[in-house]
Parts: structure tokens; C-alpha cells; sequence
């Protein structure tokens, strides 16, 4: 049962109260995009065993999205922040090299 | 090679008389050869299929199946044991059904008795829209050879009596009716696959996890693991909750999310379920186990996760939505849960396909129902993987699919769960 | 025999007789007793019947880890199978039944399994029963089926309550045994909000029962200043009869509190579900004494030894006369001291120990014959001990001894009660010296920062000795209180003096050369009979992973979950295969550490609470008329409304022609409305329907459609553009949320820098439909607006009055006919609706339910979502390409819709059937067929119905249909397979009806 820090609302959300949405920062392809890059964007995924960057809804809270950086074998939460970025932030990337040194950013 | 010893009563006899000292090991385990025709990665019920069909029906025995843990301690230990095959579209009722026929004499084809129990599976109509799923459903199936029926809940109360019909909040409308599904032993599928490929000299490996995939001019030539170098001809890659670390060792990518399924079981108590029930508009199925237990299983966590655990959310869900669905259960209690980890791709259908490296074969994907589908599935990857050309069974599960759009999405009929 | 001492048991109360009843027998205990203690002070020793061999079962030990005493309690609709007696409180007129026996406990025709036990050893079901193929469905199964299972379930719907209660701690701690109280009081002094859970009725844990002198007071004295110390803090909370079941990820903890035991009226209280999220976990859980491994080990009478001194101390009941205590180390001679001094005779013994330590020594002195080196040969007695022989521990059973005795009280050792340390992967290690798996404190279960979220203390930490393990409890809290930020002071702990204790000596077969005949008969797990033979015949046969042997001879798998049987099943398994136990490890623990009843997991959520409906503003009046309800959504809404004895196709049938003679009125209200404003909304409209929705003037509405970015067709509906900055979109019923939940997604995810703001105000508005010839004379009678042709065209709207009520109508239609939608404030739904309802009366017109709705929809040729898709079905393949945007460069899904498979020509596409013979409608769902074969090797399907009504203004069935080439192949006859035969159906277009063009202005 994860609780995840809502970035907007400040709130320790429980799971109950959260909706996962998949794979954070993955880039929309829409017009004039190949076969190759919709096909990325729409289903291949990372799905890390460690370190993941997600997307969550805070559904049954305030009602934002948010991203997190969590670990999918710890359940070990690094940060969460705000939806509206392309990448995840210094302060969240540090973190995860402070825990997992040996980290590489796929 | 040892010939192994028959199994059946008079044997039982035979070795009481002598403290059962006599038995052979189900299943051999030695050392890795240097090289096989063929290594499958994953001795879970899919992979031990995979080398059990491709030694029986193509002749390749030369086959080494390779286990990171303990066989059959993936999902094929950790589900709830459904077996039915009443899916929409063509290409899954051919495979499930084709698994679920090859299930009706498995125990006589690999003398392991896996209790294959046809005690029938239902899936309830608990709203207008999923009625009509079901009929649709049930009418695609009469045209695939599917042998199913969309029955009355007068007919649901008197094949489950301890359903309550009535709702309140969703009552009975129906049930599509499949009277050959059933249940199976599942750890007892996967040990007797193994026994029979032993039979046949393949190896199984246990404690031997793949590290890389090792390749040349884009084909593959062999595996490193934690037990050296082993060097094949052809490699299939069947581990289910773990094809994405692996496919990432053999340097592609898949459309799949590792996700937890939750399930658990009630204590053992005197037979009063006969069938499999299938809730879905509550999220919930149950059926009762040879031992007793009611084997209850629900809905999937929502975020990636690897950890064979879960949360309790999905618990509570699907355990409120039974004691209202069956409620003489409210008594009765949750005795142990568990998670396992399933495969879930972009259409939630399964994956049996070539892969950009040559040589290289991949079997994921099935999601929360991968047990039912295990002979078929091995089946048509041994067809695959011998011929290095899908057969009719696996040709519309690979992976171009989804950069077609073509889309095998079993939940349009009525938001059914696999 | 087994029965009520003349004096002692600290926790009855000899002056309150408490009348139960035990298989129909009627029987007397004492308030405080446990149905175990109570059957045991009436001499009752067979409890039940074993899983599998149906031996007859005693008590083993006092709490949760008894794996033999199971009852069906309670009769009629509260019966409850499957309870333990050593956790069940006694209570005025409990009924309890042993299980698993026919045609009675004494005399059980399943027993015929124990006399060929030799034929069933683990696993014979894989190797049998296969042959013929159709027996095991039709003839073993069942056999197999009636044997297996405990005790019958109940047959009725559970009178009594659950609830559910959630709290927020910062430190959980998990046992009120010593340790558990003095983590309790270091956390509480520091002013933490602490939570201390136990799952028996009295605090204090073994201590009362284990340990003469705490520093200078007894111990009974100790423990109740320290709760009433705590009870005085109002940071603290204290919990008894609360089992911590469960520990998931990020601190939280699920238990279960017995509050009703059967004892009030039905309907009460009976289980309070905690959902506890706390910062830092203490487990204080203690530990479990093992049984030890001989021949026969599983009479009723042989006890763990801890149990027989609980028993005489606690309850004042002695299990029986002469008891033979066996052990291999020193806390057994508790249990001697024990009976000693209850007068009780000990007549050996026996320590499988070469050297036992200093205890012996004082054993002797107290007049009892210790024998070391020395083990039990044999267990005589069926339904109870009648006697034991010893043999050498060193040697391979040679009877040196006989002796007569009623009871064994064994100890192997103890294991700490990891079970809640590794729910969330709180890892173990093997303690060589303790003999025993114990938390590995440097690999705890994380917290969602990566440190640890759960400190472990005491026995459960594997200290076994009274000052280490108060020691330990204060080092282990101390490091938790400071973790959370609070000042520790352990300033109160009692000095001990304590005489060290000799190691234990890990002894798993006893003797040491048990042979294979005797390792048949010598029990790991009592429930499930498992025997050590069992274990070696899994590993001969390769089943060599702790997982293996657990599945292969269901060790650990019975309702205890093994908490006796685990430990010494691993170490034999550890003997056979020949490798250290650490090797082997344990099988994962599971939650809930002890049984949760399902209602208490389902909580409140029952009948109407199950899931709560929605319901409009107009529900009430619905109801009142003859509402023939559906679920849609979480909604309900009016399929129909009967009238009279009417049947509901006939009711259905009525309101159509209502419509489509004079006037009929819906109640829409469960239409998704969601507001759309901002500098950018008629921008972001574009992106998220096919359609253009920017160019929408003001006062206008647009039909749209919406699409995922796999570019399959989600939603529909009518977008009204109420200013320059502003629109409202209609959504589908079912859709509403999903639909805000979507846009919100996109705007905050992917357009933030939009300046857009969406709300749902699906539920702030009353929507009602009036349809038909009638409709504006209808809604005109109500007076206050001009609702004419030029007023109010069709596709627009206009704010105004009716009858009072500030409205808003659109001019919109679903079924073809001239129609308004009018939406009012939610709370003015109900009045609106009634004055329609009367002025309608002077138009004949009727209300109607869904089903019309959709019957009309379908007679024009309109799409349902829901029907024609099913989320694989694109704008295209409707033949809605006109409300596909070709000035757009995108939208939600139209790169996707450019992929070849949903370019393709083969793609089914949108039309309308008409059966060739015969008047009822084709089937739902059902398949169009070609000549040919597929790949499959069945007939190829090319088409199915999704629309399929009885029309009654045109008099006949019409249905509307995917096909392969569907709308250029109109007049082809088409054949559907139904459950009785082939039907054949003409492609027609899907229009099937226009209403006159004069009655639609």
C-alpha cells in the first residue's frame, strides 16, 4: 500500500487514493511521426526492474497529476514531482545516485 | 537415461511395500551441456510446454530449459487456476481452446495426474451492456467451435446455489456458461511437463539465471548465466512478470508492464461451490479447490511493480464485491494472499512472436490468464520456434501488431478480465 | 484425565461457572477460560480429526500456533467453522462442534485412510487417478472433494457487522508482551503517538507466566503499573484482542480486533478491520516453541510444553496427571517446575541434551528424574497418551524405558514470529547458536524513504533470556523514538538477575537414527499430515526448494500456515538434501498472520452501502411511477416505466410511438456535462474531438466525437459553445467522469501551458428531454420563452424561463423528431420535471426509459457508444467521416487512424440490416458468416450485429451491423449464426425511418 507525497496539495496520499498512469516522460507523436516512433510512444515501455519514473493522478484528492521516481522491486520512493517538466529534476535525480550508485538513466 | 518409472496404483503399491524408497527424481537436473539445439528461458508452465511440444510434435530434443528460481515458482504457482477458452475474438478462442482441449487428456499424456477438473466456468451478467457482451461473446463462439451458452439465472441459481441472484445493487441478468472450462492442479501441470521432458533428456536447470544473450551478425549464438556459457541454435524466451528485464538482456524493447495480481484463498471447508464463477462488473472471481479452499482472485495493481506482493486495496475490493455476490462467505475467512507478477501489453493479449534478433523467440504477455492457456501456448511456440514461422495458432499474436494497430483486445465485449 | 485444578488460574474467575456446550454435550467452564482450557478442564482431549489421515487431534498449544483445535461455532446463520479453541473466549451458551469426522468424532470413517496411510503418502494424487480419463471428474474427485475441507460453511446471509477503522500513528508497536510495554512506554514518555496492538485479551505476554521477579515486584504487579502508566498518557493507546494480520509497503498495517464474540444479539459488532499507517513499526511479536519430531508425536496429549505451564497458571487446568516433559533445552523446566508445585507428577525427564545445564540439577532436587542423552521411542495411545518408551537420542530407537504417562510436554527450541517481518521482505538469517531463523535487522522491511520501516525487538528478535530481551525491547525502541525525532529515556526498566541459560541444542528427529518405518509415523505438521517421511520422499523425487516440499506435501499450508510446523519441516528437509538450513531458507510468509473473517475485509460495504448509486434529482418521482430500473454507470436509470400489468416490451413499445406520435419525456440528467473555459479552450477542443470545434459560434451546438490516441472512437456528444471563452461538452452517461478525467489528464500532462479550465458540472444540472410532434407546444404551454423555429433553431440553444425556472434549452435530437433538452438547477429537477410531466398530459404525452431512447436513436441511424464501439471501432468505420476534421494537423488519435490495419479496406464498416424472413430481431452480437473457411478452420465471420430492436413505429425488426465491405455491398443478403440456426438479413442502409421534415421544425 504505497503513499506518494502530492507534489500540489502537499498531502502523504494513500494508495487509495491514487491512480497510476503509466510511464512518465514518454513524447507524444502525432502528425508526420513514423510507424516506428507512434508505436514507441503508444506501447514499448522501460518497465525497469529499480529505478522507474511514473505518472500518477491524485483521482480521489486534488485532482492533479504528478510524476514520481520509484523503485518497482523496494517500492522505495526517491521524490515526486510536478507533471509539468520533460524530465525528472536535479534534486530527484540526486537522490536516486545517493541510493543507487550504481544508477544509470536509461 | 534412466526410463521412468510409470506412474499409477499398482506402482503406489509397489513402493508402499518398500517405504517408497524406490521413486526416481520427477525430473532430472544436471550440469549445462555446452551447446543446445534449442534453450528456453523460463521453466515456469509456458516454458516446460514449450520444450515438452517442440521434443514431441517437431523431434527437437536436444533442449535445455533454464530456471532463475525454482521451476514453476512464477505464475504457474501463484494463480488462481481457471482453465476456459469462451474468449471474442478468433485468435484467442483458437489458442485458449485448443489449450483447453489439449488440458482434457493431459494427465493421460504426461501420466501426471493434474486434475483437470471440467466442473464448468461462469461468468455473470450483472448489467444490460455485459449481458449483451455475453451473447456476443457466446455467438462468436458457435461460430468457432467454442462450446459455450448464455443461460438464465434461474439456471446460474441451480448450477450455484449460494449465488445471490437477486443483487441488490447488480442483480443476475445471466451468465455465459462454458460446461468444459474448469479448474487444474497448476503446480501439478508444471511438474508433470517437466517430468516429461526429463523423459525425453532435455535438461531442466534450476538456480540458473540468464545474465545476457550473446549474439553475432544479429543472431544469436548463446546465453551466459550464473552457471557459465551455454551456446544454442535457437533461443525462446518465455518468463512471464519478467519479459522486459530479460528482452532488455537480448537488446530489444517490449510493449508489456510488469504489474501485481493479487489472489487469495479462504481455509478448507466442506464442498459448496461446484463451479468457477466469474464476476466482473464487481471484479471478482472464485471457485472452490480439491482441498476446500475457496481460490479467490481480483483485480491488478495499477503500477509497475516486481515485487511478488501486493497491496490490499485489490483485496478489499474483490472480497467486498464476493461477500455480496455469495453471501454465506462473510463467515468463512481470508487464510492467505499473495501476488504474482503478470505481463500486461498494450492490448492485453498475448504475445508469441520472432523478435529483432534472429534466432530469438518470445512468449509474454498473457496478462492475469496465463494458466489456462499453457499446452496451447506451448504448442504453438514450438511450432514457431521450429519452424522460425508462426503457425496458425501464434500468427496473429506478434509483436508488429501493435505498430499496425491491429489489435487483438479481448476486453470490447463486456470489459472482461483474462 | 485432564481437569480443573483446586486452586490457581490467574485469569478465571471461580465464581462465574459459564454454561457451553461441546458436540451437543453440555458442559461448564469458568469467565476467563478459553474454549481450549475449558474443554481440557472437562476432560475433553480429542478435539478433531486431521486433514488427511483423520487422526484424532488434542490440543497442542494456547494461542494462535495451535494447529489442532478447530470448531464450528455458533449454529444456524452464525455458524462459523474453522475457529481456533485456544483463541476463542468463552461465553455463556457457546455452542462448538468438532469437524472433519463422519459419522462422529469418536467414531470417523475416515480413519480408514490412516490404516492404508502407507498407500497416500505426499503426493499420491499426482501419481493415481489418472486412468481412465473420465474418473477423476466423475469419481474421484468428488470422493476426494467430500473427505478434504474442515468445516461446513454457513447456509445464510451473516446477521452480525464489520467496520473498518482507520489510524494514523507514529509508532505501531505489534505485541503487548514485555517488550511491546516497554516500547510502548520509551515512545509514549517520549510523547509519540503510539499504538500498541495485542492480539490475547491480557497484556503482558509470557512474562506472568515465565518469570518470578521482575527487579524487586512480581511480574503481574509490573506489567499493570506500566498500563496503568499508559493508559494515563493520551498519546498512547493501548489495544487487546487486535491481531497485527498484515504489513504492507509504507508503514501499513492491517489488524483485526475481535469485538463481538457471539456473546450479544445478532447484528452486533463482531470485527473491527485497523487500517493503520504508522512512521515506524516496532514488532514485538514474540516466538512460537517447536514441537520436536518422534514417533507418534501427534497423540492428543502431547502439548508444547510452554502450553501445559499456560494451561495450570492461567487457566488453573491441569492437561493431566503425569506428564514427561521432553526437551533439548532449558525453558521446558519451567513446565516441570510448573506441575511441581500444582502437585502434579512429573515421572521424567527426558533432555535430549548430552550435558542439560544447571536446571536439570535443580529439577533433581525437586524429586524429578531427569535422563539425558535420551529421546522418545514411542508414543502409546490412540485417542490419548497411555504411556511413553525412551530410547537414546544418539541411537536409532532401541526401547531402554517404559513409563505410563497422560501427557508429553515437548519443546524443541523456539523460533521467533517472523511472519510480519517478512510480509513486506524483512529478510532472515539462520541463528547457529539459537537455532532458529531471526530477522536480520541490516535488511529490514523498507520504508518509503529506504530506511527501515519496522524495528524488531525481543523474543521475536530471538532473545530468549529476560534481560536480553529487555535489553533489547529499550535499544531497539531507543533507536526508533530518536528515528522519528523524540528523546528516549528507558529510565524505569527493571533490573534482572537471571541465571544464563545452557544452549539449546538443535535436535530435529528424535532419536537421531529414527529408521525409515518409524519417520513414517513421526508428525511435522499435525493438521495437514505431513510426516518426516513425506519430506524425504519430496526431496528423493527432486522437489528440493523449500517451495517444492511446501507444495508437494502442503507443510505449512494448513490454517495455522505452519507457525509450529515450518521450522522443523525446513530442517529436515536441510538433513535430507544434506546441506546447512540457512541453504534451504523459508518458504515466503503471506498475510494475514492469523485467519481474517471475508465480512471484516468487506466492512460496511454491503447491501445498498455495497455500492452507493447515483441517483438525478427526478429518482424519487421514477420510482413512485413504475420505474423498471437498469444500472448504468454507477447511475440507475428507467429502462422503461411500467404500466398496469403491461410487460416490458410492451411498455417499451408504448413509449416509442409516444414519441413519434405525440410527445415523450426523459429524464437525461445523467448526461456528462463539463465546462470548458478559457483563452484556449476552442484550441484544446480541437485537439481532443475529431471535429473543429473552434470555429463553433456562440449560441450554437455541434455534434463531436472523441477519440483515444489509438485513435478508436470513446465518446460522443453535443458541444454547446456558450461564449467566445466558454463551452459546455456533453458527454455519455457512462462517460462523464472518464471524459473530465481525460481532458484534465491532457491539459495538465501534455498542454500545461494552455490556458484552460475544465470542470464537471454533470450533477449541478437537472437535464430533461422532451421529443416529439408535440414537443414545442409542450414546452411552451409552460410559459416564459419563445421556443419557435426562428427563436431557437435547430442545434442551438438559448438561456430563458420556463414555468418559473431559469433554463436553458438546446435544440438537439436523438431520435430524429423535433426535441429540446431544457437543464435547470439540480435542485429545481424535480419541480421542472412535474410541471412538464402535468402540462404533458394535455399533449398525450408519456414518459419514457432507456431502452426507447435507444430504440429511437437507432431507427434515424444514430451510433450508441457502447453498441457500435466497443474501443477497436474508428470514426470511419461509422461512416462518420464528415465529423472528421481534414483542416486539422491533429488531433487525439489521428496519426494512429493512419496506421494500415485501420486503413485498411477490409475494416467493418457501419450499416443497416433488415431480416429477410420472420419478425423478431436478429440476435444481439450476432456474426455474419462467408462461405469460406478462416485460418482458424472455421466458417469466416464478416460482419456482426450491434444494434438489434424491435421497431414499433415501423412495425418490424431492424438492426444496424459491422460488415466487411458493408456499405458497398447494400442489398446483399447476408447470414447470421444464432444459437438455433442461420438467419438471413439484407444490407440496407442504417436510416430506417424519417420522421416528416414538417414535424421535425
Amino acid at each position: 500500500m504505497l503513499k506518494l507525497t502530492c507534489p500540489y496539495c502537499g498531502i502523504e496520499a494513500d494508495e487509495t487514493e491514487l491512480h497510476g498512469g503509466g510511464e512518465a516522460h514518454l513524447e507524444r507523436a502525432a502528425g508526420g511521426a513514423g510507424d516506428s516512433e507512434l508505436e514507441q510512444y503508444l506501447f514499448i515501455r522501460s518497465n525497469p526492474r529499480g529505478v522507474h519514473f511514473e505518472r500518477w493522478h491524485h483521482i480521489h484528492g486534488c485532482g492533479k497529476w504528478f510524476h514520481a521516481a520509484r523503485c518497482t522491486e523496494t517500492m522505495e520512493v526517491f521524490g515526486t514531482y510536478s507533471a509539468q517538466t520533460l524530465r525528472p529534476p536535479e534534486n530527484t535525480l540526486s537522490e536516486i545516485k545517493r541510493r543507487r550508485p550504481n544508477w544509470v538513466n536509461a | 537415461m534412466k526410463p521412468r518409472q510409470k506412474y499409477s496404483a499398482f506402482a503406489l503399491v509397489r513402493e508402499a511395500m518398500r517405504g517408497h524408497t524406490g521413486w526416481p527424481r520427477a525430473w532430472n537436473s544436471p550440469l549445462p551441456s555446452k551447446r543446445y539445439d534449442v534453450i528456453v528461458i523460463g521453466a515456469g508452465g509456458h516454458g516446460l510446454a514449450t520444450a515438452y511440444y517442440l521434443g514431441k510434435n517437431h523431434q527437437i530434443r536436444n533442449v535445455a530449459v533454464l530456471e532463475k528460481g525454482w521451476l514453476g515458482g512464477g505464475n504457474t504457482g501463484r494463480n488462481t487456476t481457471i482453465i476456459r477458452s469462451n474468449y471474442l475474438q478468433d485468435a484467442s478462442a483458437a489458442i485458449y481452446e485448443k489449450s483447453r482441449s489439449l488440458y482434457e487428456e493431459l494427465s493421460q499424456q504426461l501420466n501426471y495426474n493434474v486434475m483437470f477438473s471440467p466442473r464448468g466456468v461462469m461468468m455473470l451478467a450483472q448489467t444490460h451492456h455485459e449481458a449483451r457482451g455475453y451473447q456476443r461473446i457466446n455467438n462468436a463462439n458457435i461460430v468457432q467451435g467454442v462450446a459455450t451458452e448464455y443461460i438464465s439465472p434461474e439456471q446460474v441459481r441451480e448450477l450455484c446455489p449460494i449465488i445471490s441472484i437477486s443483487g441488490p445493487r447488480y442483480p443476475v441478468l445471466g451468465a455465459l456458461w462454458q460446461a468444459r472450462g474448469g479448474t487444474a492442479r497448476h503446480d501439478a501441470v508444471a511438474w508433470g511437463y517437466a517430468r516429461a521432458c526429463s523423459e525425453m533428456g532435455m535438461h531442466i536447470i534450476e538456480q540458473c539465471e540468464v545474465t545476457s544473450v550473446r549474439t553475432e551478425g544479429g543472431r544469436v549464438v548463446g546465453v551466459e548465466t550464473g552457471k557459465g556459457s551455454i551456446e544454442c541454435g535457437k533461443l525462446a524466451i518465455v518468463v512471464a512478470g519478467h519479459s522486459g528485464v530479460v528482452a532488455e538482456r537480448a537488446g530489444f524493447r517490449l510493449p508489456i508492464e510488469s504489474v501485481a495480481l493479487q489472489a487469495l484463498v479462504s481455509e478448507p471447508i466442506k464442498p459448496c461451490l461446484d463451479v468457477v464463477v466469474m464476476a466482473n462488473t464487481v471484479h471478482g472471481y472464485i471457485s472452490q479447490s480439491d482441498k476446500g479452499e475457496l481460490v479467490i482472485g481480483g483485480g491488478a495493481d495499477q503500477y509497475n511493480n516486481y515485487s511478488q506482493r501486493g497491496s490490499f486495496l485489490h483485496i478489499e475490493e474483490t472480497v467486498r464485491a464476493l461477500v455480496e455476490t455469495f453471501p454465506i462467505i462473510s463467515r468463512l475467512q481470508m487464510l492467505r494472499q499473495w501476488g504474482g507478477i503478470v505481463d500486461m501489453t498494450g492490448d492485453r493479449s498475448p504475445i508469441l512472436s520472432r523478435t529483432p534478433v534472429e534466432g530469438v523467440y518470445i512468449n509474454c504477455g498473457w496478462g492475469t490468464g496465463g494458466f489456462k492457456a499453457i499446452p496451447g501456448s506451448g504448442w504453438a511456440m514450438a511450432e514457431l520456434v521450429a519452424n522460425d514461422q508462426p503457425g496458425a495458432l501464434a500468427a496473429s499474436f506478434g509483436l508488429e501488431r501493435f505498430r499496425e494497430g491491429r489489435f487483438i483486445d479481448e476486453s470490447v465485449a463486456a470489459g472482461v478480465a483474462h | 484425565m485432564s481437569t480443573r485444578l483446586p486452586t490457581g488460574g490467574v485469569l478465571v474467575d471461580r465464581n462465574k461457572p459459564v454454561r457451553f456446550s461441546f458436540n451437543g454435550k453440555k458442559m461448564t467452564g469458568l469467565e476467563g477460560d478459553t474454549l481450549a482450557s475449558a474443554l481440557l478442564a472437562g476432560n475433553v482431549r480429542v478435539v478433531g480429526r486431521s486433514f488427511k489421515y483423520h487422526r484424532h487431534r488434542g490440543i497442542v498449544g494456547c494461542g494462535p500456533e495451535d494447529p489442532n483445535g478447530l470448531m464450528t461455532l455458533g449454529t444456524g446463520n452464525r455458524l462459523t467453522p474453522n475457529q481456533q479453541a485456544t483463541t476463542t473466549r468463552l461465553f455463556e451458551g457457546l455452542s462448538a462442534r468438532s469437524q472433519n469426522h463422519w459419522p462422529s468424532l469418536e467414531f470417523d470413517l475416515g480413519g480408514v485412510v490412516d490404516k492404508v496411510s502407507s498407500l497416500t503418502p505426499a503426493g499420491f494424487y499426482y501419481k493415481t487417478f489418472i486412468q481412465p480419463r473420465r474418473a477423476w471428474k466423475h469419481v474421484y474427485e468428488p470422493l476426494i472433494r467430500q473427505a478434504a475441507g474442515l468445516g461446513r460453511p454457513p447456509r445464510d446471509r451473516d446477521p452480525d457487522l464489520y467496520e473498518h477503522f482507520h489510524a494514523h500513528v507514529d509508532l505501531l508497536v505489534i505485541g503487548g508482551g514485555i517488550s511491546g510495554l516497554i516500547a510502548a512506554s520509551i515512545a509514549g514518555r517520549a510523547g509519540l503517538r503510539v499504538l500498541l496492538l495485542e492480539q490475547f485479551w491480557e497484556l503482558g505476554g509470557r512474562t506472568p507466566v515465565d518469570v518470578e521477579m521482575l527487579g524487586d515486584e512480581a511480574p503481574r504487579d509490573w506489567i499493570a503499573e506500566r498500563v496503568e502508566e499508559l493508559n494515563a498518557l493520551e498519546n498512547v493507546h493501548l489495544r487487546c484482542r487486535t491481531c497485527a494480520v498484515g504489513v504492507y509497503d509504507h508503514g501499513y498495517v492491517l489488524a483485526n480486533e475481535r469485538v463481538g464474540e457471539g456473546t450479544g444479539d445478532e447484528g452486533e459488532l463482531r470485527n473491527r478491520l485497523w487500517r493503520i499507517r504508522a512512521r515506524k513499526i516496532i514488532l514485538a511479536s514474540g516466538a512460537i516453541e517447536r514441537p520436536l519430531c518422534f514417533v507418534n508425536n501427534d497423540v492428543p496429549g502431547v502439548m508444547l510444553a510452554s502450553a501445559v505451564r499456560d494451561y495450570v497458571t492461567n487457566f488453573g487446568v491441569s492437561p493431566g496427571d503425569r506428564t514427561v516433559v521432553v526437551t533439548n533445552n532449558d525453558d521446558a523446566y519451567r513446565t516441570v517446575n510448573c506441575l511441581v508445585r500444582a502437585g502434579l507428577d512429573v515421572p521424567m525427564v527426558v533432555d535430549a541434551r548430552p550435558v542439560p545445564g544447571p536446571v536439570a540439577a535443580e529439577a533433581k532436587e525437586l524429586g524429578v528424574n531427569v535422563v539425558s542423552n535420551r529421546a522418545i521411542a514411542n508414543v502409546e495411545g490412540t485417542k490419548g497418551i497411555t504411556g511413553v518408551s525412551v530410547c537414546s537420542q544418539a541411537g536409532e530407537g532401541t526401547v531402554l524405558e517404559r513409563l505410563d504417562c497422560e501427557v508429553v510436554a515437548v519443546s524443541g527450541g523456539w523460533s521467533p514470529a517472523v511472519h510480519l517481518w517478512s510480509h513486506c521482505s524483512g529478510r532472515l538469517r539462520w541463528d547457529d547458536t539459537r537455532a532458529m531463523f531471526r530477522p536480520d535487522r541490516t535488511r529490514p522491511p523498507l520504508a518509503s524513504d529506504g530506511e527501515e520501516q519496522m524495528v524488531v525487538v525481543g523474543s521475536a528478535n530471538g532473545m530468549l533470556q529476560l534481560d536480553k530481551v529487555i535489553a533489547d525491547a529499550a535499544e531497539g525502541t531507543v533507536t526508533a523514538v530518536r528515528a522519528l525525532g523524540g528523546d528516549a529515556d528507558p529510565g524505569f526498566l527493571p533490573e534482572v538477575a537471571v541465571q544464563s541459560e545452557s544452549p539449546a541444542s538443535p535436535v530435529w528427529l528424535m532419536p537421531n537414527g529414527m529408521d525409515l518405518r518409524t519417520r513414517a509415523k513421526a508428525w511435522i505438521d499435525f493438521q495437514n499430515d505431513v510426516k518426516v517421511s513425506d519430506i524425504e520422499l519430496a526431496v528423493r523425487e527432486g522437489f528440493e526448494s523449500s517451495e517444492h516440499v511446501k507444495r508437494y506435501t502442503t507443510l505449512g499450508m494448513a490454517t495455522d500456515q505452519g507457525k509450529t510446523s515450518n521450522i522443523n519441516g525446513l530442517a529436515i528437509l536441510a538433513r535430507s538434501l544434506n546441506t546447512p538450513i540457512e541453504q534451504t531458507g523459508t518458504t515466503t510468509f503471506r498475510p494475514p498472520y492469523t485467519a481474517v473473517p471475508m465480512g471484516a475485509i468487506a466492512g460496511k460495504a454491503r447491501g445498498s452501502l455495497f455500492k452507493p448509486t447515483r441517483r438525478t434529482p427526478m429518482d424519487a418521482w421514477h420510482d413512485a411511477n413504475g420505474a423498471y430500473w437498469e444500472p448504468v454507470g454507477d447511475w440507475r436509470r428507467p429502462y422503461c416505466y411500467l404500466q398496469g400489468e403491461e410487460s416490458v416490451d410492451e411498455a417499451v413499445r408504448r413509449e416509442c410511438l409516444s414519441v413519434r406520435r405525440s410527445a415523450g419525456i426523459i429524464d437525461a440528467s445523467t448526461l456528462g456535462k463539463i465546462l470548458v473555459s478559457g483563452p484556449d479552450a476552442g484550441r484544446f477542443l480541437d485537439m481532443m474531438y475529431t471535429n473543429m470545434m473552434s470555429t463553433l459560434r456562440p449560441g450554437r451546438c455541434r455534434y463531436g466525437l472523441m477519440c483515444n490516441d489509438n485513435g478508436f472512437l470513446m465518446d460522443d456528444g453535443v458541444v454547446a459553445r456558450l461564449s467566445d471563452e466558454s463551452f459546455l461538452c456533453h458527454t455519455t452517461t457512462g462517460g462523464a467522469d472518464h471524459i473530465h478525467g481525460w481532458m484534465e489528464e491532457w491539459l495538465q500532462t501534455e498542454w500545461w501551458d494552455w490556458q484552460v479550465h475544465v470542470v464537471n458540472i454533470t450533477e449541478q444540472f437537472a437535464q430533461i428531454g422532451i421529443a416529439g410532434p408535440h414537443a414545442r407546444k409542450l414546452l411552451s404551454s409552460l410559459g416564459g420563452m419563445n421556443l419557435g423555429a426562428e427563436d431557437l433553431p435547430f442545434m442551438c440553444w438559448i438561456d430563458g424561463q420556463l414555468a418559473g425556472h431559469d433554463v436553458r434549452v438546446f435544440r438537439i435530437s436523438f431520435s430524429g423528431e423535433l426535441s429540446f433538452e431544457v437543464a435547470v438547477r439540480g435542485s429545481e429537477g424535480l419541480e421542472l420535471w412535474r410541471k412538464i410531466i402535468e402540462a404533458g398530459q394535455n399533449f398525450d404525452a408519456g414518459v419514457y426509459g432507456t431502452e426507447a431512447l435507444h430504440i429511437l436513436r437507432a431507427e434515424v441511424g444514430f451510433i450508441m457508444i457502447g453498441d457500435e464501439t466497443d474501443g477497436t471501432v474508428t470514426p470511419q468505420d461509422l461512416g462518420l467521416t464528415w465529423a472528421l476534421s481534414r483542416k486539422k494537423e491533429d488531433f487525439l488519435g489521428k496519426r494512429a487512424q493512419e496506421r494500415s490495419y485501420l486503413t485498411s479496406p477490409d475494416r467493418w464498416r457501419l450499416v443497416g440490416l433488415l431480416r429477410v424472413e420472420g419478425n423478431t430481431p436478429l440476435a444481439h452480437g450476432a456474426y455474419a458468416v462467408s462461405s469460406e473457411n478462416s485460418e482458424f478452420g472455421h466458417t469466416r465471420m464478416i460482419g456482426r450485429v450491434t444494434s438489434s430492436y424491435y421497431s414499433p413505429i415501423l412495425d418490424r425488426p431492424i438492426a444496424m451491423a459491422l460488415v466487411e465491405n458493408g456499405p458497398e455491398m447494400q442489398g446483399t443478403i447476408l447470414e447470421f449464426v444464432e444459437k438455433d440456426g442461420r438467419v438471413r438479413a439484407e444490407i440496407v442502409d442504417p436510416v430506417f425511418y424519417h420522421p416528416s421534415a414538417a414535424a421535425r421544425n
